[in-house]
This record gives structure tokens, C-alpha cells and sequence, in this order.
């Protein structure tokens, strides 16, 4: 498990550097899963190794955005002034770009790929 | 007890305890609902923790002080987003050309249909550029309002709620509209609503939760290029 968490916190670390360094305009954290995926591939055995620690990570994504999400109570004055136009603007701005995107991919794998979408 | 109080509220502990706390009744009330898309774990999180917040007077860098060691776990659960693309990259090698076309749209879409509709709702200009990169993933979007001078505590908030509401909305929305294919699903919900989506993709499969992944991390980079760009067009 220690040893899982050296390995995430390495390659994200890699990822900073490579992004500062050459000024990306990429997150390190990305830069950090590509080199991830690279890593697997030299040494598939990688991947029993993490799975554990990876599983209970992702299978909690939610929880590691409620301190950004508690932010909110900074933000009472705009929400105060603006809540109502900033939800019309989220929710519809939102499902268009869900549906826009969806739609997108869906038509094009159907020439490409159909089969692995299920 | 007052004196009590008084000590641990200003410490980390309390609060890092209570944000996995008030996660733990998030994610009890979305199991205890069936698994229902609009019970989501994240919402009743943040709903309880600013009641806890406004009722004690506790400022938010104060709780921030404790949920960081929380917040911090974002960056290496994205690294770690390498061990479902890895599983199944024979899948996305596959549909690399939908993915960039999907990519780019669902970018675009985002950004340029939140500028258009808050600019025609008569939203002030700050507010207007916080909302751009609101489909990125929380620190690359605050990196991003930074640079364009927006307030990036308020784009932190929009990208969260942007989260939410895509992970609310995905299912009924393209079930609606007759979607079946769970990589068109996952993508385009990860694009438009970055981690918060992909943890609901990945509630409801473990394809749609990878190809999510792969769209939050790529449209993290476009938003960090495109950002600039269609507000200059827009503003």
C-alpha cells in the first residue's frame, strides 16, 4: 500500500517538474497519469500492485471535492446577486455540452469502433 | 465545553473528520436512495458541511485548514485515473478520432454556450470570466481565472457545481435522448464536468468511468489553451 502511494506521488511529482519545467500549460497531475500509463506498459506487473490502493481511491472520487465544493459559503454575496442567473447559465450550459459531446462521439464510433461500446 | 470548542475548531482535526463524516452520510443517502443520480454524495456533503459552517461562524479558510489533507488527494487520484485507461486501452486506441472530435466540440459548447447565456442574463464581467473554465478540473480552472483575472475562489465553486449538475443531469439526459454507447456517455460527461462526472460515470460502469477520465484529463489541457482565446472573443 506504501509503496502504491510512493509510486502515485512520484510520477505526479515527475508530472510538476516536466510541466513547470517547461512551462506546459498542461496540469502536472495529467502529465503524471501519461507517464503512469507509459510505466504500465514497460512493466505490466504494475498494475496488480496498485490496483488496490487505485480501486479504493477512485471508487471515492466524490469525497475529495467537497472542501472546494464547502467553498460556497465564501461566495454568499454572488450567490446573493447572481445565484439564479449562474444556476441557468451552469445547468443549461452544462447539458449542452454533454449531449454536444455525446452526440459527437457516438456518431463517429459508429464508424470506427461499434462493437466496444457496450 | 465553550473552551472546548473554541480550541478544536480552529485545529484540523475537527474538520477533516467532519468532511469525511458528512461524505459518509453523502454517500449513505445516494445508497439508501436506490443509488439515485440526483441524491449526489458530493451535494449533500457541502449542503451539511455550510450548515455546520454558517450555524458555528467558522470561516472557510479555517475549515479549509483541516479538509486540505483531503482536497491534496485530488492530484494522485488523478495519476491514478492511469490504471482504468490502462486496462482498457485497447478500447480507446480504437476511437481516437470521436474522442478528438467529441473533445473539442463538448469544449467549445462548454465554454462558449456559458459566456453567450451568462453574458445575455447581464452577469458582471468578473464573474463572467470565472465562469469560463468551469469544465475543467478544480485546479487547472483556478490556475486558469488566475491568469485572466477572474475570482478564482468563485471558479472553484462554479467548476463544483458544474460537477454536480452533470453528474445529476447525465443520466436521465442521454437516456432521453437514446445513448447507448457507454464510451459517447462517459467521454462527454467527464469533458463537461470533469471529476465529479467521472465519479458518477464510474458508479454506473467501468467503461463509461475510463473514457470519463481520458475526457476530464484532455479537456483539463484544451480549457487551459482555449480559456484565453474565447474570452478574449467573447469580452
Amino acid at each position: 500500500m506504501i509503496g502504491s502511494i510512493v509510486i502515485l506521488l512520484s510520477f505526479q511529482l515527475a508530472g510538476e517538474v516536466i510541466a513547470r519545467g517547461f512551462g506546459l500549460p498542461i496540469p502536472g497531475p495529467v502529465i503524471g497519469l501519461v507517464l503512469l500509463v507509459a510505466a504500465l506498459w514497460l512493466r505490466p506487473a504494475l498494475e496488480d500492485t496498485m490496483r488496490p490502493l487505485t480501486s479504493t481511491l477512485l471508487g471515492h472520487l466524490s469525497l475529495l471535492f467537497v472542501p472546494a465544493g464547502t467553498g460556497i459559503v465564501g461566495n454568499l454575496d454572488t450567490v446573493r446577486d447572481s445565484g439564479l442567473a449562474l444556476l441557468v447559465v451552469l445547468v443549461v450550459s452544462t447539458a449542452l455540452a454533454i449531449v454536444a459531446g455525446a452526440w459527437v462521439f457516438a456518431v463517429l464510433a459508429r464508424r470506427f469502433a461499434p462493437e466496444d461500446g457496450r | 465545553m465553550s473552551e472546548i470548542w473554541s480550541y478544536l475548531s480552529r485545529g484540523e482535526l475537527v474538520w477533516l473528520t467532519a468532511t469525511l463524516m458528512a461524505y459518509l452520510c453523502g454517500d449513505w443517502a445516494f445508497r439508501a436512495s436506490g443509488r439515485s443520480p440526483l441524491v449526489n454524495p458530493v451535494l449533500v456533503a457541502v449542503l451539511i458541511l455550510s450548515g455546520v459552517l454558517m450555524v458555528t461562524g467558522t470561516s472557510y479558510p479555517t475549515y479549509f485548514e483541516g479538509a486540505q489533507f483531503v482536497h491534496f488527494m485530488l492530484g494522485p487520484a488523478t495519476v491514478a485515473l492511469a490504471l482504468p485507461l490502462w486496462a482498457h486501452h485497447g478500447r480507446v486506441a480504437r476511437v481516437l478520432v470521436p474522442m478528438g472530435a467529441a473533445l473539442l466540440v463538448g469544449s467549445v459548447v462548454a465554454m462558449g454556450s456559458a459566456l453567450a447565456l451568462g453574458w445575455a442574463l447581464g452577469l458582471p464581467m468578473d464573474v463572467l470570466v470565472s465562469l469560463a473554465p468551469k469544465s475543467a478540473t478544480a485546479p487547472v480552472a483556478i490556475g486558469i481565472t488566475e491568469e485572466l483575472g477572474g475570482l478564482p475562489n468563485l471558479t472553484a465553486v462554479l467548476v463544483i457545481l458544474t460537477g454536480i449538475i452533470g453528474a445529476i443531469i447525465v443520466t436521465p439526459l442521454l437516456n432521453g435522448l437514446g445513448f447507448t454507447d457507454y464510451r459517447a456517455r462517459g467521454f462527454a460527461v467527464g469533458v463537461a464536468a470533469h471529476g465529479i462526472g467521472t465519479a458518477r460515470a464510474f458508479q454506473v460502469n467501468e467503461v463509461a468511468g475510463t473514457f470519463s477520465g481520458i475526457g476530464m484529463g484532455l479537456n483539463a489541457v484544451l480549457t487551459a489553451v482555449l480559456a484565453p482565446v474565447v474570452v478574449r472573443l467573447f469580452l
